[in-house]
């Protein structure tokens, strides 16, 4: 039954049919994390630091408990507390303990029987603070007289003589840098800066817990994974896994930064004190304070260049933030810096440095956008000091099928190649610049991965399938799974319903995330399609009176796999479907795995940027993404996930960036003062979708998701740069830091 | 503070409600009239989630009050469809896949019929202009845009 993607003519993966949850989320019947309630519900809210950095001498929750409409307030001390410390941080996270740690940290929350009610009770928590001193840039936290966020969270391999906010150290690469360095026609070493921004998901937090007196809870909440809060609650809650039931409701985006718990511990603790459903939606300025963003950074460069543009060395020195709690997203920075290149000559050292931030949430392609940033900027700059075509140099040293990666693995069929070429190609990179004007390119590079997955297929007696999965569905996966079902069983794709569980209807499935659900789901439901073909096979082997390897399956149906087998007609799903209880019973297909060859992905951006030379103001007025999708199941939201990310990047390049006061309070929590591109912002955004296939799924797919959020940082700064004659090297590209390049000498 | 009573219109329909006079119209639509697909993204006027008609003007329904609309005719994402038939912007934005999240989508869709009810013929910018109160972190716009424009032609085709 195995497929040979290369020559698989497929009749539904490729097509565009409407998503199953289009008509309930454009009529507004479909049910996100704040539309759920129960009847008794309280509100809950939480209390939050205003301080950057503080150690919390007494909390007095007396007064508020007095209030009227009060049902109860919890604290850290009414979490269990946790040994591991991936469990601990997340807990004080939820709810501190002895200690503040970022502008925004939870300290503690209140139920009550109104909204009004429980900010007014909010104001009668005393909380006595000792303020600490703060640090909230990641060169600052290095020094060795930084004020320590967090002590004795450094991991043994960082040398001895950096200061204790440092905790994470990485290396990867191969072969002699200087040797690279020396073989150089001109080398390039530059220093970048990113800002801290945030996935900016437009639906907010929110969830509603209850726990009963028998032990048992429920738990309704926009999640990227369910099995993953039903595991962090279970072990804050000190509940039985089994004993919570986590649904995933429709999700408002996600982005990375719903990966995580931070409400849902305290909903259910606030539930479990005053015996009633709890709901807690944050506010938007709590999604900026407590919530995301992905880290700051600030990293050197060095390439060296032969004239003909062969890349002779590289090096990178990548130091990243991800706030107050230890993370090492900076690993995939390193790893993914120079992967689009094949190098004789590679170095990358990544550092990850504690700073009185909130605690980093993935935000798609965590780490890489910026570190392929700096890298794209300096082989642009040395494109141009060496008069070369940037196209043509990226092809010249370009990753292939073979290539020692710059982190260590060698790529199997990888797309970068094939975009490269499709971009030189595309008219958008021959077409004419006007004055003020500049055209960037930038290639980008993303792991993606596969995980533990799980589905049922079950085969209805009318002759419909339904899908039963585990990972929420933030961009059209439904449609994705339900086409992959379709394909298999060869049958239409309207006969398949898919659905996403909830904790206590399917096996583990892990986190939405990783640019995985296509890829490990898709994998799964075709594996678990088969095993349901093969049962059908049986049954009709059985009606036949003939052994079941004499029964092939073809156009979603079973016949005699030849002359030998016997003539009989062929039995479709629905003729099996419909006598399967006098052949054996209901008949249902299962697949688990923990899926492996998710297979890398590569993109090419065209930005052409108008910067404004009296204001600074940029404008872009032309885009092209170009990837790899592998195999474009359903191209529409192939093409959806380029655009979006796309955007995503360019508001990062653009306008995006978390502003701290002296005071390490956060500045600019609200989606007035955080701008993310708006409508008039941008232009069109065009697409072209390459399908190398990956020799890793049945279908050739791969992850689409999060490459494309990499490159236009790169891209839009290189548009940028070419735009004004100079070269930038800090993000975002405001007007104000753009006039002043521009009036700089 | 004494609850108001008010009486009003929702989607053609009479409704009656009692608010505290500093409800907004977003919170009794959610959460006294169990209208959930009006959306709050911020609550503050920023990015158009809750975007409703109010007596033929669009706002953001967070920054009204409840008690405004006494003897109004409020319309939501909720009124659009006709019975079982879509709206046609609705069903452009399924065919055109200008969704992916959908939470920023009731919004997007209220916006786009006020403006599709007054200028049936927008050029691109007019439209990105209008809709630049309505956040979409999902798509980049771009097919939210083409599926808006597919519904302008059949819309005044029909």
């Amino acid at each position: 039954m195995n497929q040979v993607p290369h020559i698989r003519k497929f009749k539904q993966v490729g097509t565009r049919p409407a998503r199953p949850d289009g008509d309930d989320k454009v009529t507004g019947r479909a049910l996100y994390g704040a539309d759920a309630s129960a009847p008794g519900m309280l509100i809950g809210v939480i209390l939050r630091s205003p301080h950057a950095h503080a150690e919390i001498l007494s909390i007095d929750v007396s007064a508020a408990l007095a209030h009227g409409g009060v049902k109860a307030v919890v604290t850290g001390a009414d979490l269990v507390a946790q040994d591991e410390e991936f469990l601990r941080d997340i807990q004080e996270n939820c709810l501190a303990l002895k200690r503040v740690l970022y502008d925004g940290h939870a300290v503690a929350a209140v139920a009550a029987l109104t909204a009004k009610a429980a900010q007014e009770a909010l104001k009668l928590i005393k909380v006595e603070y000792c303020a600490l001193p703060h640090v909230i840039e990641v060169d600052d936290a290095m020094a060795t007289d930084a004020p320590i966020v967090q002590g004795g969270r450094a991991l043994e391999n960082v040398p001895a003589g950096f200061s204790q906010n440092v905790t994470y150290h990485c290396a990867f690469g191969h072969g002699d840098l200087d040797a690279g360095f020396a073989k150089a026609q001109h080398i390039v070493s530059r220093s970048f800066k990113t800002a801290a921004t945030h996935q900016g998901y437009i639906e907010p937090h929110a969830c509603l817990a209850q726990m009963t007196t028998d032990g048992k809870a429920e738990l309704w909440c926009c999640t990227q994974g369910q099995y993953n809060v039903r595991d962090v609650c279970a072990a804050l809650l000190g509940l039985e896994g089994s004993q919570l039931r986590v649904t995933a409701s429709e999700i408002g985006g996600g982005f990375g930064g719903k990966t995580n718990v931070f409400i849902e511990p305290v909903a259910l603790a606030l539930s479990r004190k005053s015996g009633r459903p709890v709901k807690l939606v944050m506010s938007r300025s709590e999604v900026f304070r407590a919530t995301g963003p992905t880290v700051s950074s600030s990293m050197d460069v060095k390439i060296g260049m032969a004239r003909d543009g062969k890349i002779t060395a590289g090096h990178a020195e990548l130091r990243y933030s991800g706030g107050a709690f230890p993370n090492e997203t900076v690993s995939m920075g390193a790893q993914s810096a120079f992967a689009s290149y094949d190098l004789a000559a590679v170095e990358t050292l990544g550092w990850n440095v504690l700073t009185n931030r909130p605690k980093e949430a993935a935000y798609r392609a965590p780490g890489a956008p910026m570190a392929i940033y700096a890298v794209e900027s300096v082989v642009d700059e040395l494109c141009q000091i060496l008069r070369l075509d940037p196209i043509d140099v990226r092809l010249k040293n370009a990753a292939r099928k073979g290539t020692k990666s710059s982190y260590g693995p060698t790529f199997d069929d990888v797309g970068l190649v094939a975009t490269l070429e499709s971009a030189k190609a595309h008219p958008h990179y021959s077409a004419p610049l006007g004055p003020n004007q500049g055209r960037g390119l930038s290639a980008g590079f993303w792991f993606n991965f596969g995980g533990n997955t799980c589905v049922s297929l079950n085969v209805n007696t009318d002759g419909t399938v339904s899908v039963i999965e585990g990972n929420p569905d933030i961009g059209g996966s439904r449609a994705s799974i339900s086409l992959m079902a379709a394909e298999e069983l060869g049958v239409p794709y309207e006969k398949v319903r898919t659905i996403i569980a909830d904790t206590a209807s399917l096996g583990h499935n892990d986190i939405t995330d990783g640019s995985r659900v296509t890829f490990s789901v898709g994998l799964a439901t075709i594996k678990a399609a088969q095993d349901a073909i093969q049962k059908m096979c049986g049954r009709a082997a059985q009606i036949w009176g003939i052994d079941p390897d004499a029964v092939m399956w073809e156009n979603g149906a079973a016949m005699p796999a030849g002359e030998n087998a016997g003539k009989f007609p062929p039995m479709s799903l629905a003729d099996i479907a419909a006598v399967a209880f006098e052949t054996g019973g209901p008949i249902a297909g299962h697949f688990e795995v923990n899926a492996d060859g998710a297979g890398v992905s590569f993109g090419v951006h065209l930005c052409d940027a108008e910067v404004d030379p009296e204001t600074g103001a940029t404008k872009i007025l032309r885009y092209t993404v170009f990837q790899d999708a592998g195999r474009a199941v359903h191209p529409s939201y192939v093409e959806g996930q380029m655009q979006g990310g796309a955007v995503q990047g360019i508001g990062w390049a653009l306008n995006e960036e978390y502003i701290y006061g002296k005071d390490g309070c956060l500045q600019n929590a609200g989606f007035l003062d955080y701008r993310i591109p708006v409508a008039s912002d941008l232009p069109n955004i065009d697409t072209v979708i390459l399908e190398i296939p990956n020799p890793g799924h049945p279908y050739g797919v791969r992850g689409v998701g999060e490459t494309p959020i990499v490159p236009p940082l790169g891209a839009v700064s290189n548009a940028v740069s070419r735009a004004i004659g100079k070269r930038l090297s800090q993000l975002p590209m405001s007007p104000p830091r753009i006039l002043h390049a521009i009036l700089k000498d | 503070m004494k609850n108001t009573h008010v009486a009003t219109k929702v989607n053609g329909d009479s409704v009656e409600f009692t608010c505290a006079p500093d409800e907004t119209l977003l919170e009794v639509l959610r959460n006294r009239l169990g209208l959930t697909g009006t959306k709050e993204g911020c609550g503050t006027g920023d990015c158009g989630a809750c975007s409703v008609m109010v007596d033929g003007r669009l706002v953001c329904s967070c920054l009204v009050l409840a008690v405004e609309t006494q003897g109004a005719e409020v319309s939501t994402i909720e009124g659009m469809a006709l019975g079982d038939s879509l709206h046609i912007l609705q069903q452009t934005f399924i065919d055109h896949a200008a969704l992916q999240c959908g939470i920023c989508t009731p919004g997007i869709l209220v916006a786009a019929k006020a403006l599709l009810d007054k200028n049936p013929s927008p050029t691109d910018t007019e439209l990105r202009f209008w809709l630049a109160g309505n956040l979409c972190r999902c798509t980049g716009y771009d097919k939210i845009i083409s599926a808006v424009q597919a519904a302008a032609v059949q819309m005044r085709a029909s």
